[in-house]
């Protein structure tokens, strides 16, 4: 990639500015202090900004991943003989689940698990699934009936078809279910601070607690800007699932 | 050798195919035809197994079906369909080179083969092969799903209405192409089609089927000539009886040996149609008759057309 095109690249951009920020926002303390004069300690300092960054990171990456997996193992199944008769009950959940915010996951969460990373992690597994599973059946649902016949007909195997034809072809429909569940994650999990979790959300909620605004925005541009570099990132990963489209 | 011994498939009290007996001889062009629900799809889809028959046994060169592997039967039977179902996330080679790939053969061997079927099929091999389906005409997408089903060299090819979704001038070069490559191969074909002209063209055995029974099998002359009923008779076409008997018999069985005339000459191995449709294009009676390799072989005579 030469120099200009990195510059043109938002991806590359919007991921130096996130890496900057986390890296240099303690060296932000005379803006911030400028900003807003009458506030005693205008930049967060309880935890370093990497240390939220990272654990922020993980929460996400941990949950997003298991999601993931969870709901393109939930759709394959129910789209099988053997899963066909789950199939309905799978498709009610999915609606119940959709019209419950995430917010009111985490507050089920924790009179059920308690506080800390661990609850947080279970709510946005829970959550996230959703979209994944939803799409993962929408994206199999749509493979030309006449492909999977064909691919029959000329002897592929069950598993055969599954992999190399009918999820390479759903590809980009799931990519899309795990981008929405990823960026719902990374909002969500900022909120998870509130049971415990550490994570860019933390400055955010101390700051909303002792009416420090200056905390909420440190909080709250991190949160922004990585919810921006993972969606340019998937929607370079959706490009490359369906690249055979525009060769 | 397939045999078709009493082939029954219900679908709980409707009666799809039933009772179908029919035995293709090795080699054989046999051509399904009936109208829409007369059950030559679905009789054609127990073959491969893609349909479990409900009753009834299907033999394949005296092996009973059901005893292989369904997976490791239709890799040994080539197979086209109207819809091609080309898989569209992968190029023309990878499509066509499916059946060998499941089957373990070299990457090396397989691109040579590939390069083999593109040239028999009339495409340019450094064109398409890299190409995905959706980049390509569906004439030429249908020749990739031929050349797909016959990837593997295998003995028995199952066409389901391959030409029906194509324009008439496609449907023409392929159905040249199917019948070339049958010539020169000596495959067996099960065809499907509701085109009589289609199944007189290409079939050495036609079997008409009609609310799921096997009506009459035969050659195309014997069903031309003697149908076993009326719905036979409606089926070949009463109007276009004549015209059909001579599409189904060649300029060669009729010529006058040793005489000449002038003009350009037909080939032998036309039909009696095409050679009256000549007759009538030049305002002649009679016209000059040559072999594949441009030797003449004598004069076909209007008047020997009628002769029966």
């Amino acid at each position: 990639m030469t120099a200009a095109r990195f510059l043109r690249d938002p991806l590359a951009w919007s991921l130096g500015a996130f890496i900057l920020l986390v890296l240099f926002m303690p060296a932000s303390r005379p803006l911030f202090a400028a900003l807003f004069p009458e506030l005693e300690r205008p930049l967060y300092t309880q935890d370093s900004f990497l240390a939220l960054a990272l654990s922020h990171l993980a929460l996400v990456a941990a949950s997003s991943a298991a999601a993931a997996a969870l709901g393109v193992a939930g759709a394959i199944f129910v789209t099988r003989r053997a899963g066909a008769e789950f199939r309905g009950l799978v498709e009610t959940l999915v609606a119940m689940g959709q019209s419950f915010p995430p917010v009111a996951v985490l507050a089920i969460a924790v009179p059920v698990i308690g506080f800390g990373a661990e609850p947080a992690l279970i709510a946005l597994t829970l959550y996230g699934i959703l979209p994944v599973l939803e799409n993962t059946l929408a994206g199999l649902g749509a493979v030309p009936a006449t492909v999977r016949d064909a691919a029959r007909g000329i002897g592929m195997g069950e598993g055969a078809i599954l992999l190399g034809v009918e999820l390479p072809l759903a590809a980009p429909v799931i990519v899309a279910g795990i981008r929405t569940s990823t960026i719902i994650n990374v909002g969500t999990a900022a909120i998870a601070s509130t049971v415990g979790a550490r994570t860019l959300g933390s400055p955010i909620i101390i700051g909303l607690n002792a009416a420090n605004i200056a905390y909420v925005v440190q909080g709250a541009i991190l949160v922004g800007l990585l919810a921006v570099v993972l969606d340019l990132a998937f929607d370079r990963l959706v490009a490359r699932t369906r690249r055979w489209r525009d060769p | 050798m397939i045999e078709l011994e009493r082939v029954t498939k219900r679908y709980g009290a409707m009666v799809a195919v039933d009772a179908v007996s029919l035995a293709i001889p090795t080699g054989a062009f046999c051509v399904l035809i009936g109208s829409s629900g007369a059950g030559k799809s679905t009789t054609l889809r127990m073959i491969n197994r893609l349909i479990a028959p409900s009753e009834g046994m299907i033999r394949i060169d005296g092996r009973d079906a059901a005893s292989v592997m369904p997976e490791e039967l239709r890799r040994r039977m080539g197979y086209v369909i109207q819809s091609i179902g080309l898989f569209p996330h992968w190029t023309v080679e990878r499509n066509i080179g499916a059946v060998p790939a499941l089957l373990g053969w070299p990457a090396a061997r397989i691109g040579d083969r590939v390069g083999e079927l593109l040239t028999l099929l009339k495409l340019d091999p450094e064109a398409v092969r890299r190409k995905y389906p959706h980049q390509l005409s569906i004439g030429q997408q249908q020749r990739i799903g031929i050349a797909r089903a016959l990837a593997a060299d295998p003995d028995l090819l199952l066409m389901d209405e391959p030409f029906g979704a194509l324009d008439p001038i496609t449907r023409d070069a392929l159905q040249a192409e199917i019948a070339r490559i049958h010539a020169a191969s000596r495959k067996t074909i099960v065809f499907v089609t509701h085109d009589m002209d289609e199944a007189l063209k290409l079939a050495t055995v036609v079997a008409i089927m009609d609310r799921g029974r096997l009506v009459q099998a035969g050659t195309p002359l014997e069903l031309l000539t003697t149908p076993v009923n009326d719905f036979v008779r409606d089926f070949v076409g009463r109007e276009d009886l004549g015209m059909r008997l001579l599409s189904v018999e060649k300029v060669a069985q009729r010529l006058r040996a040793g005489e000449t005339a002038p003009g350009e000459p037909i080939s032998a191995e036309a039909s009696l149609r095409q050679a009256l449709s000549q007759m009538i294009a030049r305002g002649s009676d009679r016209i000059a008759v040559v072999d594949a390799a441009g030797r003449s072989r004598g004069v076909l005579h209007l008047a020997d057309l009628v002769r029966q």
